[in-house]
């Protein structure tokens, strides 16, 4: 199936593009765009917006790959992105880690069989001061415990 | 004590423009828009202030460097891309006080002569994007953006700029890079970006704190600004502190403050009864420092440099007693060997190499000669080999921890594994 973005994202697209002296200078914030429409960057997103931002697709490959958060690939519902980087190690993240995987029943960078969450494992994620924390989707969970995780993922269980 | 930047943190409306301006916030522009731009970057100058960001440039002085009489646009970029480990003090500004930092750059714009100017904020600050989105709204508003601001005749435009999960787009260069759309990959400097950068165009990168300043700056002149901390190194400073501590969090302190003090008075001293093991004042980047180093060493860029070691961005973290060094450099150098771009060899493999080296140590397969190599790998990787700095910033630290730590590491390859109780 061929990507094109919806009236309405078409519509901010277009917004981002008059931002900047420079049609390609659009492509992070498009890819954004097109993830929260897609899920992922699927080829042929890329392709699309190379059309759109009249660059090669290679171009447009080069810099999804370069950047961590643009999926590559379908994930799961939720995902769940634990900070296990030099100061939420001293704060304990080691056991965060493992408690999730042994809850999710899966290891880092795998989805649970049900397709609803996907665990990372992530480098720092500003929010030292309150570690152990997680991201999930777009929002942070800080000073986390057992206790704590178990309540988060109900409530994202039962929703 | 009175302070610069967190006098209204505890104002839970503080993010509303309408509580934000009966607290004084855009009340500098009517000011500045009275004097030259000259006039205000002079101002600037005399303040000392220096870059929050991690260099401590002196603001003033990189503006300067903007061509007079250039034909070209030029931009002004807030560095919010704050992701280096121990460091999350942008953040509380942005979620505290976001017009005070709107108010700053809008000062900054008018000095340098920009008409648009970005936000590059990293991806995973969601909730701050929409925070700034919102304000940006608010001023638009009012009147304090847009077309010929408060009748100055002035105009700017200013836009946020996602990132997407890359620490070296903190780094000016990439960041320009990563602007323009493509991969986040630091240029070779010179030349600057205040000469050729945003599109190669004359551009100042300054970051978030450091912009925040400057309300206080025009409102209250230089000479108020200089009251606070000391000759060199003047204001206040945002300290993120975390690690093994009672009370983590954002602090402002006033530069000069001793590390110890910080510690006990503000931080609640080191958690669980524990002794202190070291230090790390100013982030990942930079050297760790013994318990014994950090009594003499204060909260300002030139005391943090006389202990050989560097306030940066004041990422703030503390290791207690317990805690393994190896296991601790371990940590540092996987963030290094994740993060870099990968365009010069002696940072793409030096990162790789200390990496495996330090997790071949940690897992009890070290031998005594990899301590030498590691600070023989590191040496290749300092001094202007590459084209950005980020490759020093894990030489440095690696140093400092196998020279001062030595015994331990000797101990840990010995032993084949770690004899504290936190490894
Ligand atoms: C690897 C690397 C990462 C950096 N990350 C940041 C950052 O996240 N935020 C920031 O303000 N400056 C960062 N800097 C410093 C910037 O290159 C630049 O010096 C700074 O934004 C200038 O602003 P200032 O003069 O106001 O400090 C980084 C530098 C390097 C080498
Ligand atoms: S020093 Fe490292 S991060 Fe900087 S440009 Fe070279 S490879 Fe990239
Ligand atoms: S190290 Fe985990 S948020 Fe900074």
């Amino acid at each position: 199936m061929n990507f094109t973005f919806t009236p309405e994202n078409k519509k901010k697209f277009d917004e981002y593009v008059k931002r900047y002296p420079q049609k390609r200078a659009a492509l992070l914030p498009a890819l954004w765009l097109a993830q929260e429409q897609n899920g992922w960057i699927s080829g042929e997103v890329m392709e699309y917006l190379a059309g759109l931002l009249e660059v090669t697709p290679a171009f447009v490959y080069e810099t999804v790959t370069f950047y961590t958060m643009y999926n590559k690939k379908p994930i799961g519902k939720h995902h769940i992105q634990v900070c296990n980087s030099v100061c939420c190690w001293l704060r304990g993240s080691e056991q965060t880690v493992d408690y999730l995987k042994r809850k999710l029943g899966v290891n880092v960078g795998e989805s649970t069989a049900d397709g609803r969450f996907h665990l990372s494992t992530v480098e720092c994620l500003g929010s030292c001061g309150s570690a152990p924390m997680m991201q999930i989707d777009n929002d942070y969970f800080e000073n986390l415990d057992e206790e704590k995780i178990d309540q988060i993922l109900n409530e994202l269980n039962t929703e | 004590m009175s302070s610069i930047l967190n006098n209204n943190w505890n104002n839970p409306r503080q993010r509303e423009i309408k509580t934000a301006m009966a607290n004084g916030a855009y009340a500098s522009l009517k000011k500045v828009f009275n004097m030259q731009p000259v006039e205000v970057t002079e101002e600037v100058k005399k303040s000392g202030l220096r870059g929050r960001g991690g260099a401590g440039f002196l603001t003033g002085m990189k503006w300067g460097f903007i061509p007079k009489n250039s034909k070209k646009t030029v931009y002004l970029i807030n560095n919010f891309d704050e992701s280096e480990p121990g460091t999350f003090k942008d953040r509380a500004i942005v979620e505290k006080d976001p017009h005070r930092m709107l108010e700053g750059m809008i000062i900054a714009a008018y000095a340098i002569g920009a008409r648009t100017a970005y936000i590059y904020i990293r991806g995973e600050y969601y909730r701050q994007w929409e925070i700034l989105e919102k304000a940006i709204a608010e001023a638009c508003r009012e009147g304090f953006l847009g077309k010929n601001i408060l009748r100055s005749g002035f105009d700017l435009d200013i836009y946020q700029h996602r990132g997407a999960g890359a620490y070296i787009c903190g780094e000016e260069t990439a960041l320009l890079s990563s602007l323009e759309g493509g991969r986040g990959y630091p240029r070779i400097k010179p030349p600057f970006p205040a000469i050729e950068g945003a599109w190669r165009c004359p551009t100042i990168v300054n970051n978030v704190e450091t912009l925040s300043n400057l309300p206080f700056i025009m409102n209250n002149g230089a000479a108020a600004y200089r009251k606070f901390g000391t000759e060199k190194s003047p204001g206040t400073k945002l300290i993120s502190a975390s690690g093994h501590v009672n009370k983590p969090g954002v602090y402002e302190v006033e530069m000069g403050l001793p590390v110890r003090t910080f510690v006990e008075e503000h931080l609640g001293g080191v958690w669980k009864g524990r002794k202190l093991k070291g230090v790390v004042p100013g982030g990942s980047s930079f050297q760790v420092l013994t318990a014994e180093e950090t009594s003499k060493c204060c909260l300002d860029f030139e005391s943090c440099a006389g202990c050989g070691t560097s306030l940066g961005s004041g990422g703030f973290y503390v290791m207690d007693e317990t805690t393994c060094m190896v296991k601790m450099l371990q940590y540092t150098a996987k963030f290094y060997e994740h993060e870099s771009c990968g365009q010069c060899t002696p940072c793409r493999e030096g990162t790789g190499w200390v990496s495996q080296i330090v997790r071949r140590i940690e897992e009890g397969h070290g031998r005594q000669r990899d301590l030498d190599l590691l600070i023989d790998v590191s040496k290749n990787m300092v001094n202007g080999r590459t084209i950005c700095v980020f490759a020093d910033a894990l030489a440095l630290p690696v140093i400092s921890y196998v020279t001062k730590f030595r015994a331990e590491f000797e101990e840990h390859i010995k032993l084949g594994r770690c004899s504290l109780q936190n490894g």
